[in-house]
């Protein structure tokens, strides 16, 4: 359970970094936090030939709060955030699923951006960004782009990032007057990737839901002039959609059956919350 | 900007429990092995090397941190504490140990250096937490000997006794 050999890079700015994922593309792998990427590389399911430490880069440790949206740099911890003043005020959703995501000890070094960038379906920030619409923000050595959410995350641990591109910023868009927020997630034992992720967002005529943990990547569905007497209707037909299958963690029938139960129980939580 | 071969080792320099520190690590070494082998450390627990169990957390710059998920060349510059930084230079365990002796929160031993590291970070952001928030905490680590409840209480006992210090100054 040791890594295979690398080389390891420590840039001194935004630029350098850049530089070395141009020159070294797909050998190339970025590190943060490393609390994703670690343990694949201590399993070998991941051998990068270079390792492109990005960690110290000051210049990428920001939160900022901009007109429709808070946007998180690259090197933010999950704790950073956690502690941003006003989250809950500016974003409900954050603010409920931030202390599911691992632990008191792994949110320290775990970056926000990291937990986007490395896309595992059952990781909680990449529902949230799903869910509240945000986007990514892509650069490499000759331009910037910014992705939607719902184009970037393409499948299990996979995403539209080219191999010389380095998310530099996520944007979560912040809290909708007069919409109501619900997060609520089964797993094992807290901090543990969820088996199950509900995210809810409910306006006076809108519903979203988004469901991480069961398919390949986080599925979001609207439903508008939704009734209470239609509401467990449209969620069977989710539960059933998301094509669950068993494992070791759950069976196929227990994992629909916490689509329907948590999905009710988030949209009935965030309607609550609306004001 | 600084590169490394892969084959080649690195000289690696950081602060120590507050003392600077100077050995050798290729790239691909973890920190848990470098803090063990290279500098004889044994107070690093090697438990699961995937993030879960908790045993290697040590601080960097502060921050708890596991050092099975941290390259040895990461720390590099940094700031790096282990269980030993706790007790006095005599010897004399520090309030949170004492605390963890009196009410048997543990057994083994092996998850404990771990524990009061993060239990230490803990407390310096969170001056008054309930007991919910230290079992919450405490998620982060696997104790396979003890249920817990005995840390849950030394936890407790010290916020308690550290409160009633800030509380009278005269007495401190």
């Amino acid at each position: 359970m040791k890594p295979s050999a690398f080389e390891y890079i420590r840039p001194g700015s935004l630029a350098e970094a850049l530089d070395c994922l141009k020159r070294h593309g797909e050998d190339a792998r970025i590190i943060a936090g490393g609390l994703s990427l670690v343990p694949e590389m201590n399993f070998r399911l991941v051998q990068p030939k270079v390792l492109v430490d990005i960690a110290d880069l000051k210049e990428l440790d920001t939160v900022r709060l901009d007109a429709d949206h808070i946007e998180v740099g690259a090197t933010a911890t999950q704790a950073r955030l956690l502690a941003w003043p006003d989250l809950a005020k500016v974003s409900p959703l954050l603010a409920l699923a931030l202390p599911h995501v691992g632990h008191f000890q792994t949110r320290s070094r775990g970056t926000v951006c990291g937990s986007i960038a490395n896309s595992d379906p059952s990781s909680e920030l990449p529902l949230c960004l799903a869910t509240l619409g945000g986007s990514v923000i892509l650069r490499s050595k000759a331009a910037s782009r910014e992705v939607a959410a719902a184009d970037f995350q393409l499948g299990l641990l996979q995403t539209a990032r080219k191999p010389d591109e380095l998310v530099v910023a996520v944007r979560f868009p912040i809290r909708q007057k007069g919409a109501g927020y619900s997060f609520h997630e089964m797993a094992r034992r807290k901090g543990d990737l969820a088996i199950c992720a509900v995210a809810a967002k409910v306006t006076e005529r809108a519903v979203r839901l988004g469901v991480g943990g069961i398919a390949d990547k986080p599925t979001v569905r609207d439903w508008n002039d939704l009734a209470d007497s239609g509401l467990d209707d449209k969620l069977n037909e989710l539960a059933w959609d998301l094509e669950a299958s068993d494992d070791i963690h759950g069976t196929a029938v227990y994992r629909r059956q916490l689509v329907r139960r948590l999905g009710r129980r988030a949209i009935l939580e965030a309607r609550e919350c609306r004001n | 900007m600084p590169q490394l071969n892969s084959d080649g080792r690195r000289s690696v320099s950081f602060i120590l429990n507050g003392k600077p520190v100077t050995a050798y690590a290729e790239p691909r070494m973890l920190l848990t092995d470098f803090l063990r082998q290279e500098l004889g450390l044994t107070e690093i627990r090697v438990g699961c090397e995937h993030g879960v169990c908790g045993a290697c957390t040590i601080r960097m710059d502060g921050l708890p941190a596991r050092a099975c998920l941290t390259f040895a060349v990461q720390a590099d510059g940094h700031r790096i504490d282990t269980v030993a930084s706790l007790a006095d230079p005599e010897g004399t365990l520090n309030d949170l140990q004492l605390a963890f002796r009196r009410h048997h929160a543990l057994q083994c031993g092996y998850c404990t250096p771990g524990i009061l590291m993060s239990v230490t970070a803990f407390l310096e952001v969170n001056h008054n937490p309930n007991e919910e928030e230290v079992r919450d905490m405490l998620s982060g680590h696997l104790c396979r000997c003890t249920g817990y409840v005995g840390m849950v209480h030394a936890v407790l006992d010290v916020v308690k006794s550290r409160q009633k210090k800030v509380g009278s100054p005269a007495s401190v």
